[in-house]
């Protein structure tokens, strides 16, 4: 194991307590991550010093309260290499991101009969708003299906997209499988086409390096909360001739050139796309996220997590009764692990697991056009993320196999 | 304190339930049927009811999937409903919801529930508290429904 990442334990101190009797093992982190310290006083610093409106005071607070949500964009910028600044809005988070590129661009864009493709894998963030576009349009929505081993079905994808195509939105790594998906081959399959690609972000850039001009994608949205910033903040990337010529998302201040009685003209990028106050604060905090994320480095996040679930999975493949869905390989797999017990509801195991300490997710983790795809009602979900161990990793373990002796003891049948 | 703490949630009998859910199959001729899902978790409960000339349930049944909390609570409530008048069913579907709400009602009532008053341990248990009553809303909702033979699929919450 990676040694440094061992002693980040002490940045997060909401991981030492017990619950239910037992110490925490948080496995949540697809829904969402924990704040390290680190952001939660850039966020009391920020407000206990430099907190005021941005971009229209003239006084001092007001100036850095300005610099440090513009410092925040120029470090997201970075670290996802996006090409300038401008190109980088802030959003309410990655369900909001891709609302704002369906409801815009889409709206500009899509015609009756025009074709937008996405996955079975989609979370209904990156799957209603297009379902809804191609209602509206009569456009028509078009599904890549998943191979055997829970990839995306790629001989499909390039089938499937056409020089109707005028949008392909798929995620760069499932929120329910763990599955990466090939990102930049899909994006390079639109643009044979002429149509945009759309990746959806929110469980990729919190685990591994995204590098948006290498993966020539035309917009990508995430969210701050599941990379360890807040909740309430999000970015949305997008090539600045294709945000340049899409209308704004939504009216009022900061978003404006000039307002007259009865018609109006829109700022400059990227303020087109924030009207009103924005979450200055969550700007600051992302940013302290992301300098934390660069100070260990996503290579060794990366691997760390890798570690863990080069260690589980085989584990936990080979528990009696339980089937893991998505890829069986480690090396195919983030950290997110999708499984249900053999006569378990998933409802009834995470409870079991709760007790034991261990908190995981279980549901249809909003993909039921996938569960629905794979046959099921729902899962149990544990998601690792860099503050998780080796030992977390046995806790799950023990705990299952507890859970499965606690439901087949007495005179509860097996079937 | 692990999983001994589960033992009152799932006692004997509620696992008993779940395993061999009692009234588990649909009445096809039913004069009042509902489907609700609990679109967090994607359990759903088909609930059919034969309400007699003089508003008795002479007859109740249900089908679907979920977990063991839903499907014994299902279970027990069609025990305890058989029989009823639709009044008193829904007085006891209100018994039900307050209880696991933690608000206090007269042991008489809870008698009325019949196994079904050992749910009330769901209380420690908020997460669960949708599963429990999943089948107790759909009750209500099938009774008061206007048009009482139409399908309908909404969210419990």
């Amino acid at each position: 194991m990676d040694s440094t990442l061992n002693k980040i334990d002490q940045d997060f101190p909401i991981l030492d307590q017990e619950v239910n009797d037992e110490h925490l093992v948080y496995l949540d982190n697809a829904a969402t991550a924990q704040r390290p310290n680190q952001v939660v006083n850039a966020l009391t610093h920020f407000y206990q010093t430099d907190n005021a409106n941005v971009h229209r005071g003239v006084h001092t607070l007001a100036e850095r309260a300005t610099a440090d949500y513009e410092a925040a964009r120029r470090k997201v910028q970075a670290f996802i290499n996006a090409p300038e600044p401008e190109e980088v809005i802030f959003t309410k988070g990655c369900t909001d991101g891709l609302n704002l590129v369906a409801s815009t661009y889409g709206e500009a864009n899509i015609k009756a009969g025009d074709e937008i493709v996405i996955s079975i894998m989609e979370h209904h963030s990156n799957l209603i708003p297009w379902q809804q576009l191609a209602l509206k349009k009569h456009a028509t929505l078009k599904y890549i299906h998943l191979t055997d081993d829970g990839e995306l079905d790629m001989e499909e994808a390039a089938r499937l997209i056409t020089d109707k195509t005028k949008i392909v939105a798929v995620a760069h790594a499932s929120n329910v499988m763990g599955t990466v998906n090939p990102v930049k081959q899909l994006a390079a399959l639109a643009h044979q086409h002429g149509a945009v690609f759309v990746g959806d972000g929110a469980q990729s850039v919190p685990h591994m390096k995204v590098d948006v001009q290498d993966l020539d994608v035309d917009f990508y949205a995430f969210s701050g909360h599941k990379m360890m910033g807040p909740t309430g903040i999000g970015i949305l990337y997008g090539k600045r001739e294709l945000l340049e010529a899409m209308p704004p998302y939504q009216y009022g201040g900061e978003m404006i050139g000039f307002v007259h009685q009865f018609e109006s003209t829109w700022a400059e990028l990227p303020y087109k796309f924030e009207a009103g106050t924005q979450n200055i604060a969550g700007a600051v905090g992302l940013g302290a996220a992301v300098d934390y994320l660069n100070n260990i480095g996503m290579d060794r996040v990366q691997a760390h997590e890798k570690e863990i679930v080069n260690y589980l999975l085989p584990k936990l493949e080979a528990l009696d009764g339980i089937t893991v869905y998505g890829p069986q390989e480690p090396a195919k797999h983030t950290g997110v692990i999708a499984f249900n017990l053999e006569n378990l509801h998933p409802h009834d195991v995470a409870t079991a697991l709760d007790m034991e300490g261990v908190a995981v997710r279980a549901g249809h983790h909003c993909a039921q056009p996938l569960m629905e795809y794979l046959g099921l009602t729902a899962t149990a979900r544990a998601s690792f993320y860099l503050y998780n161990t080796l030992a977390d990793a046995d806790r799950l373990l023990e705990a299952l196999q507890a859970t499965k002796e606690f439901f087949n003891h007495g005179s509860r049948e097996t079937k | 304190m692990g999983l001994e703490k589960l033992n009152s949630l799932y006692r004997e009998v509620i696992l008993d339930h779940s395993d061999h859910p009692h009234h588990k199959h649909a009445l096809p001729d039913a004069t009042h049927k509902i489907t609700l899902k609990n679109p967090t978790c994607g359990d759903v409960i088909n609930l059919d009811i034969q309400l007699s000339d003089d508003d008795k349930i002479s007859d109740i049944g249900f089908t679907g999937e979920g977990c063991t909390i839903s499907q014994s609570s299902a279970s027990m409530m069609t025990d305890a409903v058989m029989g009823k008048s639709k009044d008193q069913a829904l007085h006891m579907a209100k018994t039900f919801s307050d209880m696991v709400m933690g608000k206090q009602h007269p042991q008489a009532d809870l008698d009325e529930l019949q196994d079904a008053a050992i749910l009330s341990n769901i209380m420690t248990f908020p997460a669960r508290i949708k599963c429990a009553t999943l089948a107790w809303w759909a009750l209500q909702r099938a009774l008061l429904k206007d048009d009482s033979t139409e399908d309908e699929e909404k969210g419990a919450i």
